[in-house]
C-alpha cells in the first residue's frame, strides 16, 4: 500500500497507517488482514455491523491487546510502533474513549477526569487544581451542569460520556479514538459533541470515530473505511460515500427502509400511572413530577425528551428498581392497582424492562450468553427440586438468538466478550423471555448497527401484533418518529406533551422537550 | 458458519478450564510425591491417608458452604467460632445434660442454623456488610463457646457419637458403592454428553472421555482398597462425599445455584432480573450456619473432646481453600469441585509438614506462600 518513495511525505498523508492487521480471540479469527490509512489532522470513520471488530482494531492500537496477540504492523508518523500497554499508548498521544464506559463509579467527576494523572503539588494530589481544571474542561464541553465533586454514580449515561470525553481531552492527545460516543447522546449534545471534534481538528488532532448514526458520521467524517466480518471492505473520502451505500458495504447487500412503520390498531388501556412522582432524599431533588399517563394494547408509545429528563427514573422507579428513593403515585394494571416494590413483582405482574446501562444494570459479564438470556426467566423453567430445565433454556436461547442474528462463536461465550451491539440484543432477549404484557424498552437500540435495529422494530411490531404494549424511551428523535404510535415529552421530570405520530415532527418535540427551561 | 466455529471456541474454553484442574491435580500429585521422599514414606501410608481424609472430610464440609458465600460476593469469617460453639453444645448436652447423641446432634444443628438465620437477618434484611457482620460474628460465638465451656474442655465418652467422626464404613459397603458410583457416573456423563451432542455444543473427544472413566475406575478402586486394607472409609469423607454430589447439583442445576452465581457476578443486573437477592443471602448464610454446625460436630467426635477454641483459624483456612481452588473473591466465578481440590492441597499441606515436624509458624509461611503462586498462577494466566 505505503511504497517506499511516499514516505517523504508520510507525516500528512500516511499518518496513521494499519498494515494487514490480524487477529484472533482463542482461535476465532476476528480480524482479517485489515488496512487503513489515517491523514494527520482528520476525522476518519470506522463503521461496520455490530461484532465486525471495530472495537477490536482501536484497542490494538490503544494498547489493550499488545503485540504478540496480532500480527500485521501499524505506523505512526512513519514510524512502527507497538504499544505495550494502555499507559505506553497514553504518552505516546493515542487516547481512547471506550464504547463501555471504564469510569470508577464512587469517585468524583474531576477524580475520573485525572485518575492517574493527577496534578500535584510536591507528592500531594492538588486538589484545587484538579477541581478548577475539570470545571474548565466541562465548559469546554457546555457541560458547565456537571459539577466536578459530583459522584460519577449520580450521573446518567449521558453524562458519564461527557466526562468519558473530558479524560480524553485533559491528556492533550494527538490521536482521539471515539468508540461510540454518541449512542448516549442527544441530538443536540451530538452537536455539541461535533463542534468540539472540529475544534480538536483545527489544533491537529486526529480523530478515529466509530458509530452507528451513519448520517452523523457521514456529517463530521472525512475519510471512511467500512469492516465487514473482521476485514476492511472499502476505504474512501467521505464523499464517495452516502448512507446507502454505506449500509450496503456494511451489510453485505441492500437494506430498502430504516423503519418498518405497520398500521396498529390500539385497544384497551393496560397499564396505566396516575401522579407518578419519585424523589431522590439524599439531595433532594424531583426526578419524576406528577407524572400521569396510559399505554394500550397494540399501540408503540415513545418517549422523547433530552438527557436527564427523568424518563429513566420513570420507569426505574415504576419497575421497583429502587430501594431508597420516594415514590408516590398509582400504577394500574389492566384497572388493578399494582403495589410494586421490586423488579421481582414487576415481572411477575408482566412487565418488562430493557435498562439502559447494559453493563451495570444488564448483564452478569461472567456468565455466558445462555445464563444471561434465561436470567429473567429462570421461575418458568424448573421443573422437580427446583433444577432448571436445560433444554428448554438452551432452546429458548437459541430461538431468540437467532431472530435477533446474534453474533457468537459458541452459546457458552461469556457475554462480556461480545460486541457491544450483541450484548444489547442479550439484554433485550432476556427481557422478552417471560413473555411480558408490558414491555418497556429504555434506549432498547443503543449502540446496535442498521440491520440489528431493523431487526428489533420488527420484533416489537410482531409483539405488538401478539397483544403486547409497549414502551419506547429513545433519545433519538428519528427512531421515535419512525416507530411510535403515541408520542410523550417529558423535560425535566414532568411530562410537558403528547403527540399523534401524524402530526410529530423533531421541531415540535424538540419544542416540548425543552418547554420548561426557557 | 456458526456452526463450524462453535466446536473450536468452545474445545478452548473446555483446555483452558482443563488447565486449571490439571494444574491443581499435578500439584496435589506433586506435593504428595515430595511429602512422601521427605517422610521416607509415612505420608503415603495408609494410615496417614486415612487420617488426611479425614481432616479433609471436615475442611471439605466448611468449604462446599464457602463457595456459596465467595461466589455470591461475600466472606464469612465466623465459621471457626460456629464450630467451635457447636461442637461445645453437643458435648455440653451429651456429657452434662446426659442427652441422646441424635437430641443433642440435632439441637446443635439447629443452632447452627440459627446462626446463620441471625447473620443472614443483618445481612441481608438490615444491610450491614458481611464482613462487619460476620467478623462480628466470630468474636460474639467465640466468647459465647467460653462462657459455656467455662473455658474448659468436655471429655466425651459417648460411644455412638464418637463412632461418627472416628468410625468407618463397613468394608464390603465400600466395595458396592465404589462399583456403582463409577457405573452411576458413566450413565450421567454419557447422559450430559448425548444432551450436548443434540445441541451440536462441542464435545470432549472420545479418547479423552475414555481417559476420563478409566481414570475415574482407577481411582476409585486404589481409593476403596487401599483404605479397606487398613480401616475402610471413614465415615467424615462419605459424609463430605454425599454433600459434596448434592451441593455439585445445587450449584450447578438448580435455580437457587444460577442465582447465587448471578448475584456475585453482578447483582443489579440480577436484581433488575427480579432475583430476590435478599432470600439468597439468607440462604448463603443458613446454609453455611448448617454446614458449621455439622462441621463442628465431626471435628467434636474425632477429637473426642469439645474444647473452646476448636476451629480457631478454620475462617481462614477455608477460604484460602477455595482460592487456591479458583473461587473469585470478587464473586460469579469459580466451581466446586475446584474448591474441593483446592481443600485436598491445604489438608495435605498441613498433614505432611506435621509429619515433618515443622512447627506451626512454619506451616503458616509455607501455606500463605502457596496461596500467592496459586492465585499469581490465575492471574498470569487470565492475561495470556
Ligand atoms: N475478549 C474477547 N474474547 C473473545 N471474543 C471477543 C473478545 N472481544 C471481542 N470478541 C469478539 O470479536 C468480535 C468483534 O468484536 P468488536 O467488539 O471489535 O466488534 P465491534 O465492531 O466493535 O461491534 P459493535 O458495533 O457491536 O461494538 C465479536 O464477534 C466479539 O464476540
Ligand atoms: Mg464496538
Amino acid at each position: 500500500m505505503n511504497s517506499k518513495d511516499e514516505e517523504t511525505i508520510v507525516n500528512e498523508k500516511d499518518f496513521l497507517v494499519f498494515e494487514n492487521i490480524t487477529k484472533y480471540f482463542s482461535s476465532v479469527k476476528v480480524l482479517d488482514q485489515v488496512n487503513c490509512t489515517i491523514k494527520k489532522g482528520e476525522v476518519h470513520a470506522l463503521v461496520g455491523e455490530n461484532g465486525a471488530g471495530k472495537s477490536t482494531l482501536v484497542k490494538i492500537l490503544a494498547g489493550v491487546y499488545p503485540t504478540p496477540e496480532y500480527s500485521g504492523t501499524i505506523y505512526l508518523e512513519g514510524n512502527p510502533c507497538d504499544f505495550k500497554n494502555i499507559r505506553h499508548a497514553e504518552e505516546a498521544g493515542v487516547c481512547i474513549i471506550y464504547q463501555e464506559l471504564e469510569l470508577i463509579p464512587s469517585m468524583s467527576v474531576s477524580e475520573n477526569i485525572f485518575l492517574g494523572y493527577e496534578p500535584k503539588n510536591h507528592g500531594i494530589i492538588d486538589h484545587d487544581r484538579m477541581y478548577r481544571d475539570a470545571a474548565i474542561l466541562l465548559d469546554q464541553l457546555n457541560a458547565a451542569t456537571i459539577h466536578p465533586e459530583t459522584l460519577v454514580e449520580r450521573l446518567s449515561v449521558g453524562k458519564q460520556q461527557i466526562v468519558a470525553i473530558c479524560r480524553a481531552l485533559s491528556k492533550h492527545a494527538k490521536i482521539i479514538i471515539f468508540d461510540e460516543p454518541t449512542s448516549a447522546l442527544s441530538d443536540s449534545e451530538v452537536n455539541i459533541l461535533f463542534s468540539i471534534i472540529r475544534n480538536l481538528k483545527e489544533q491537529g488532532v486526529t480523530c478515529i470515530y466509530i458509530s452507528h448514526k451513519l448520517n452523523r458520521i457521514l456529517e463530521i467524517s472525512e475519510s471512511i473505511t467500512v469492516l465487514r466480518d473482521g476485514k476492511s471492505i472499502i476505504s474512501g473520502p467521505r464523499d464517495d460515500f452516502d448512507e446507502q451505500a454505506l449500509i450496503t458495504h456494511m451489510v453485505g447487500r441492500e437494506l430498502e427502509k430504516k423503519y418498518p412503520r405497520c398500521s396498529h390498531t390500539a385497544g384497551d388501556v393496560v397499564l396505566e400511572v396516575r401522579d407518578f412522582t419519585v424523589i431522590d432524599p439524599s439531595i433532594p431533588k424531583t426526578l419524576v413530577d406528577h407524572v400521569s399517563f396510559s399505554v394500550r394494547t397494540g399501540e408503540i408509545l415513545g418517549f422523547a425528551g433530552l438527557m436527564g429528563a427523568g424518563r429513566t427514573e420513570l420507569f426505574m422507579a415504576l419497575f421497583g428498581a429502587y430501594d431508597d428513593y420516594d415514590i408516590t403515585g398509582e400504577v394500574y394494571l389492566n384497572g388493578t392497582l399494582l403495589s410494586i416494590k421490586t423488579p421481582r413483582d414487576a415481572i411477575k405482574r408482566g412487565i418488562g424492562l430493557v435498562v439502559e446501562n447494559r453493563k451495570e444494570h444488564g448483564l452478569v459479564s461472567c456468565m455466558h450468553i445462555i445464563n444471561n438470556s434465561i436470567l429473567a426467566n429462570i421461575p418458568n423453567m424448573v421443573s422437580s427440586f427446583g433444577t432448571i430445565d436445560e433444554n428448554l433454556a438452551i432452546k429458548q436461547t437459541e430461538t431468540y438468538a437467532q431472530e435477533f442474528s446474534l453474533r457468537y462463536s459458541s452459546l457458552e461465550q461469556l457475554v462480556g466478550s461480545l460486541s457491544g451491539g450483541n450484548q444489547q440484543k442479550v439484554v433485550i432477549s432476556k427481557s422478552l423471555m417471560p413473555n411480558p404484557t408490558v414491555l418497556i424498552m429504555d434506549e432498547p437500540t443503543r449502540g446496535i448497527d442498521v440491520k440489528a435495529k431493523f431487526d428489533i422494530y420488527n420484533i416489537m411490531n410482531k409483539l405488538i401484533d401478539e397483544g403486547v404494549a409497549i414502551v419506547m424511551v429513545s433519545s433519538e428523535l428519528p427512531e421515535i418518529l419512525g416507530m411510535s404510535d403515541r408520542i410523550m415529552v417529558m423535560c425535566e421530570g414532568k411530562l410537558t406533551g403528547e403527540v399523534f405520530y401524524h402530526d410529530a415532527t423533531q421541531e415540535k418535540i424538540m419544542e416540548y422537550a425543552t418547554k420548561i427551561k426557557e | 458458519m456458526k456452526e463450524q466455529k462453535t466446536p473450536l471456541l468452545n474445545r478452548i474454553h473446555i483446555e483452558s478450564l482443563g488447565i486449571r484442574s490439571f494444574a491443581m491435580v499435578g500439584a496435589l500429585i506433586i506435593i504428595w510425591v515430595l511429602f512422601t521422599i521427605l517422610t521416607d514414606g509415612t505420608f503415603i501410608s495408609v494410615r496417614n491417608l486415612s487420617n488426611l481424609f479425614r481432616l479433609t472430610g471436615i475442611m471439605g464440609i466448611l468449604v462446599i458452604g464457602m463457595v456459596g458465600c465467595l461466589v455470591s460476593g461475600v466472606f464469612d469469617l465466623s465459621i471457626g467460632s460456629v464450630v467451635g460453639l457447636t461442637g461445645a453444645i453437643t458435648g455440653i448436652l451429651l456429657e452434662q445434660m446426659g442427652m441422646h447423641y441424635l437430641v443433642a446432634f440435632s439441637i446443635s444443628l439447629l443452632v447452627g442454623v440459627a446462626i446463620g438465620v441471625w447473620q443472614g437477618f443483618w445481612i441481608a434484611y438490615r444491610g450491614v456488610p458481611a464482613f462487619i457482620v460476620t467478623l462480628g460474628g466470630m468474636m460474639i460465638f467465640r466468647g459465647i463457646t467460653v462462657l459455656v465451656t467455662n473455658g474448659c474442655s468436655i471429655p466425651i465418652s459417648n460411644r455412638p457419637f464418637a463412632v461418627f467422626g472416628q468410625g468407618y464404613m463397613p468394608q464390603w459397603l465400600n466395595i458396592v458403592i465404589g462399583v456403582f458410583g463409577v457405573i452411576a457416573f458413566i450413565l450421567f456423563d454419557q447422559q450430559h454428553r448425548n444432551k450436548r451432542k443434540s445441541y451440536n455444543f462441542a464435545l470432549q473427544s472420545s479418547l479423552l472421555m475414555m481417559l476420563k472413566y478409566i481414570a475415574m475406575l482407577v481411582i476409585v478402586a486404589v481409593f476403596v482398597f487401599s483404605l479397606n486394607s487398613y480401616q475402610g472409609i471413614p465415615y467424615s469423607v462419605v459424609i463430605l462425599i454425599i454433600f459434596y454430589l448434592l451441593f455439585a447439583f445445587i450449584y450447578n442445576k438448580t435455580q437457587y445455584g444460577r442465582y447465587v452465581y448471578a448475584v456475585g457476578g453482578n447483582q443489579v443486573a440480577a436484581k433488575l432480573s427480579g432475583i430476590d437477592i435478599k432470600k439468597i443471602y439468607m440462604k448463603v448464610f443458613i446454609i453455611m450456619g448448617l454446614l458449621s454446625a455439622l462441621a463442628g460436630n465431626l471435628l467434636t467426635s474425632r477429637l473426642a473432646t469439645a474444647t473452646p477454641n476448636a476451629g480457631n483459624g478454620f475462617e481462614l483456612d477455608t477460604i484460602a481453600s477455595c482460592v487456591i481452588g479458583g473461587i473469585s473473591l470478587a464473586g460469579g466465578r469459580g466451581a466446586l469441585f475446584g474448591a474441593i481440590v483446592g481443600t485436598l492441597v491445604m489438608t495435605s499441606l498441613e498433614n505432611g509438614m506435621s509429619l515433618m515436624n515443622m512447627t506451626a509458624a512454619w506451616q503458616d509461611v509455607v501455606k500463605g506462600l502457596i496461596l500467592l503462586s496459586a492465585v499469581w498462577f490465575d492471574v498470569a494466566n487470565k492475561k495470556k
